[in-house]
């Protein structure tokens, strides 16, 4: 209720200021706002995020729950899952990558349009974890590029969450230069 | 305890082979060379009192530092006699070969290509003999005990 009453009270400061203003919004009379295109095309995608989720081990049972109706990351607009990546823009690296799952991931990430975003989700996909040894990736950022690191194991899903928002604030400041990204860096896969 | 028929028949039938057997609260072993293994095989899944018809495990030991350096160890159960038997052979290093059971069991298979890739050991006669688990290009054996623990594999990635 707080929430409302604020908003409402911003959007009649605006109106009011939009009418006292001798800027052109003057004769729009309150009905249209004015920004910057590229503030509003980012506002618009940091709260439309489509995850890819790509889960291999237990942080999948975390990340259940955060999307589950407990934490809800559908509050902060990220709610639906596609199930194919070229539908979706974050790609939710959710556990344990072995060297030869790698190959894959870094195919899902090139198959994805851009504009997009990588969440390493949990430590095994931050830095290889504990699994220090002959199997596991040791971390996906030697694979694809990374934005936000949630370390835990598994993460706390106020953790993730908050990984979220600071996606949000880091792609509301992002550019129109910052895109194209173009291809994973890597090697050989 | 009655003394194991298991251990008494091999022992009788391959003199030469058997190198050494103990039987402790009823877990046969036979520790055995590795040249008569096909044969040591097909004997305990055929002969009417052993018909040890269902091999349930096999892998292999790595003793770093004793020679011979490792051991193929073959679990195996017998559904007619409700009998185990647990089968050592003996593989050195300089000749990592060793004859496949996949024609005794066709279990083998898929045990006898996870030894392979974690050790190294040459199942000669095995029908398939690739990597199981890990992909083509792994360089190394990673569950030898000589395998450096911080050994990265160049596969993929600038840092790995
Ligand atoms: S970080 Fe922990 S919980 Fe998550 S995938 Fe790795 S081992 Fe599992």
């Amino acid at each position: 209720m707080g929430l409302k009453l604020s908003r409402w009270q911003v959007t009649r400061d605006l109106v009011a200021r939009q009418k006292e203003s001798t800027g052109p919004e003057r004769l729009l009379d309150g009905s249209v706002i004015l920004t910057r295109l590229e503030a509003a095309v980012n506002w618009a995608r940091k709260y439309s995020f489509f995850l890819y989720p790509f889960v291999t081990a237990c942080c999948g049972m975390e990340f259940m729950s955060v999307a589950g109706p407990r934490y809800d990351l559908d509050r902060f607009g990220a709610a639906l899952p596609r199930f194919s990546p070229r539908q979706a823009d974050l790609l939710m690296v959710v556990g344990t990558i072995s060297h030869k799952q790698a190959p894959i991931l870094v195919k899902v990430y090139n198959q994805m349009a851009e504009p997009k975003w990588v969440f390493a989700f949990g430590v095994c996909a931050v830095s290889g974890g504990f699994y220090d040894n002959y199997s596991v990736v040791q971390g996906i950022d030697t694979l694809i590029p990374v934005d936000i690191y949630v370390p835990g194991c598994p993460p706390r899903p106020e953790m993730v969450l908050d990984g979220l928002l600071q996606l949000q604030q880091k792609v509301k400041e992002e550019r129109w230069s910052d895109w194209p990204r173009g291809e994973a860096p890597v090697s050989r896969c | 305890m009655d003394e194991s028929v298991t251990l008494k028949k091999l022992a009788q039938k391959f003199p030469d082979a058997v190198v050494g057997t103990h039987r402790f609260r009823g877990d046969d072993t036979v520790i055995v060379t590795k040249d008569k293994i096909r044969d040591i095989c097909f004997f305990l899944r055929d002969d009417p009192d052993l018909l040890y018809n269902f091999m349930m495990d096999l892998t292999v030991v790595d003793y770093l530092g004793r020679e011979p350096r490792f051991e193929v160890v073959y679990h195996l159960y017998s559904l007619a006699h409700n009998q185990r038997v647990r089968l050592k052979a003996l593989v050195p290093e300089s000749d990592l070969t060793i004859d496949s059971v996949v024609p005794v069991w066709i279990a083998a298979d898929w045990f006898e290509r996870e030894a392979y890739d974690m050790y190294g050991v040459v199942f000669q006669g095995h029908p398939n003999l690739r990597r199981i688990l890990l992909y083509e290009g792994f360089e190394g054996h990673p569950l030898r005990k000589d395998y450096p623990l911080k050994k990265r594999q160049p596969l993929i990635g600038p840092v790995n």
